[in-house]
């Protein structure tokens, strides 16, 4: 009975076992052809993963470099902004209007945003006045967008104020829409 | 220096004659009512100088020097040059300066004569001037000059200084000079012409902005605005020997204005977060505060004995000038008329100042008395006029001008008669001062 088993234990081994020999012959033969296929194919996908995998890192680069130029652009159109966008008064006046109030908030929030920066406020008045009043009056206006931005939190040794008076006119003109743009307050960084 | 001593002893009077009768000096102030010197000019005849001496250079003195004393008097405004055309005399043909056929003058309107004879000797020259009251038949003024050929102009101006002396009682102007801001070289400098425009010299090269010039009353020191340095800062400059301070104070550093006969000034300075007026010292250093009011103070400028000081406040709300007793310390407003008065100038005589008042977004000259009478509008309807100041005798007002287009320098007598241009020169010209009269010239 033992040995019967045995018998039979053994022939499951085997059995299966020469299947696989024949099985493994057959395979041999083939082998011959399909392994430098294979190798082919692998040096291939290995060529194609890493070609993938290279556009994806130029990609990713290409995405960085995009998000930085991206954000230089921003940076750098923050500070033109900064630098471009002046703030206008009203006739023999230093009062902040509603409107340069929000231009100056701007102007505060990038200063924030840039805490190396010290800037200089320029006051400049349309031709009507006369020379030496204007000159007082620029720095009025000046002043007035000093003291805003620093009630805003800007420390005041970061902001230098000049006035230039009439000196100065961004519209050589003499009509309103001249006066109107060349009674402002203009910033420079330092 | 030798130079100039050669020079002043070289010019000198070498005689003075006068009619027995008119006496003594000024004793012709009724010739000009001093009160309303220009309602009516005086018919004056000047004819071309005798030429005593033969030659071309004799010729061309006689011509020169007869037209400019005849330009120099009508500078005044107090004159009408009558026209040579009319003349029935030519004063070649006189055997004698001494003999005048009066008849020959009144016939042809003239009141007063002025005949004159240029001799040339040795590259000297000497000139012989006198002043007739043509229909009282008078010698009123009379002298002879000697210098050399190039003072012909001093020796002219001498003569018409006795000449308004005589007539006035006032020495005039004829020893000043004006300062004024020029942008011919492209930026704004400061320039200084003898007081009719003649010989107009760049006197700083800040290459940047540079404004208010400012004479002191000897006529040595100059005060100026100048962005040299890249914000406006006041300087206090010598003419003559190389001397001077920069007072460089955060904010603005402008409207210098010496006080009289003090080596002393006062500017507007803005460190204390507020344009206020000070007093400083002439090296720069602050003496006191003299305005204490929130908003803009500035613009000084002092009565002539140093007792009060004009100014211009925004204190009311618009700029207005405002007199500030200096003892008392007392403040009153002048001016009330309009909403923008600026750039006050104090009369040489103390009465009344000068200032630039705005009405349709133009600046016209006023004149107001410092009782607050008047004021009298100086300009009209020609431009944007500004920064009037007086001529040391207050007979007359510089000014700036657009009446032509770019702002030009203007002259008017006090009573803003002959109003005309002072000078010609390229670029714009600004903010005139007009200068004391000079001891040495």
């Amino acid at each position: 009975m033992r040995k019967n088993l045995l018998i039979h234990l053994a022939m499951v081994l085997v059995i299966p076992g020469l299947l696989f020999t024949v099985s493994c012959a057959k395979k041999t033969i083939r082998s011959e052809t399909s392994l430098t296929q294979q190798a082919e194919d692998e040096a291939a996908a290995k060529a194609a993963a890493e070609k993938a995998e290279q556009e994806e890192l130029v990609r990713q680069q290409a995405i960085e470099e995009l998000r930085l130029q991206e954000e230089a652009e921003r940076k750098a159109a923050a500070r033109n902004l900064f630098l471009n966008e002046d703030i206008f008064f009203e006739f023999d006046s230093s009062v902040l209007l509603a409107e340069a109030q929000v231009i100056l908030k701007k102007k505060a929030e990038w200063l924030i945003n840039n805490p190396d920066v010290t800037a200089t406020i320029e006051g400049h008045c349309d031709e009507r006045g006369t020379n030496e009043y204007n000159l007082a009056l620029g720095d009025r206006r000046a002043a007035s967008a000093k003291t805003f931005l620093m009630d805003l939190g800007i420390a005041g040794s970061r902001l230098n104020c000049i006035s230039y008076g009439e000196e100065r006119p961004v519209d050589p003109g003499h009509n309103e829409e001249a006066w109107a743009k060349n009674r402002r307050g203009h910033f420079t960084i330092n | 220096m030798k130079n100039c001593f050669i020079k002043t002893i070289c010019l000198i009077v070498i005689a003075s004659f006068m009619m027995v009768g008119t006496g003594i000096c000024g004793a012709g102030y009724d010739y000009i009512d001093i009160t309303h010197p220009f309602l009516r000019k005086i018919p004056i005849a000047i004819p071309v100088f005798k030429e005593i001496s033969p030659g071309d250079d004799t010729k061309r003195l006689s011509r020169t020097a007869s037209d400019l004393l005849a330009e120099t008097l009508e500078f005044t405004g107090y004159f009408k040059i009558l026209d040579r055309d009319a003349f029935l005399v030519d004063m070649q043909t006189v055997t004698s300066l001494a003999n005048v056929n009066f008849y020959n003058w009144t016939s042809i309107g003239a009141e007063l004569l002025v005949t004159g004879g240029g001799l040339i000797q040795d590259n000297q020259v000497e000139m012989e001037l006198r002043l007739y009251d043509t229909f009282k038949e008078k010698l009123l003024v009379g002298k002879r000059y000697k210098g050399l050929i190039k003072d012909q102009r001093k020796i002219v101006r001498r003569f018409c200084s006795e000449i308004i002396f005589f007539l006035t009682g006032d020495k005039g102007f004829f020893n000043s000079e004006i300062a004024f801001i020029s942008k011919n070289s492209g930026n704004k400098e400061i320039y200084i012409c003898e007081f009719d425009g003649y010989n107009p010299r760049q006197i700083t090269q800040t290459k940047s902005i540079t404004l208010s010039p400012a004479w002191s009353s000897d006529g040595e020191w100059l005060a100026y605005t100048s962005y040299a340095k890249g914000k406006p800062d006041l300087y206090l400059k010598h003419l003559k020997q190389k001397r001077g301070a920069v007072i460089s104070k955060k904010g603005i550093n402008i409207t210098p204005a010496w006080v009289p006969n003090q080596f002393a000034l006062a500017a507007t300075l803005s460190f204390s977060g507020d344009p206020e007026i000070y007093l400083l010292t002439g090296t720069g250093k602050i003496i006191k505060r003299l305005t204490n009011k929130r908003g803009i103070d500035l613009s000084p400028t002092w009565s002539p004995d140093a007792k009060h000081m004009g100014f211009v406040s925004k204190r009311s709300g618009t700029p207005q000038i405002y007199i500030k007793d200096i003892s008392s310390g007392e403040v009153k407003r002048l001016t009330f008329q309009g909403q923008y008065n600026t750039q006050p100038s104090w009369s040489p005589k103390g009465d009344k100042l000068a200032y630039a008042g705005m009405g349709n977004g133009r600046n016209d000259i006023f004149v107001i008395g410092i009782d607050g009478q008047g004021p009298i509008q100086m300009t009209h309807d020609q431009g944007d006029n500004e920064a009037p100041s007086w001529s040391p005798d207050g007979s007359l007002i510089v000014f700036s001008s657009t009446r032509e287009g770019p702002s030009r320098i203007y002259v008017m007598t006090a009573y803003g008669t002959d109003q005309r241009r002072l000078l010609v020169l390229k670029g714009e010209q600004t903010e005139p001062d007009w200068s004391p009269r000079m001891v040495n010239n």
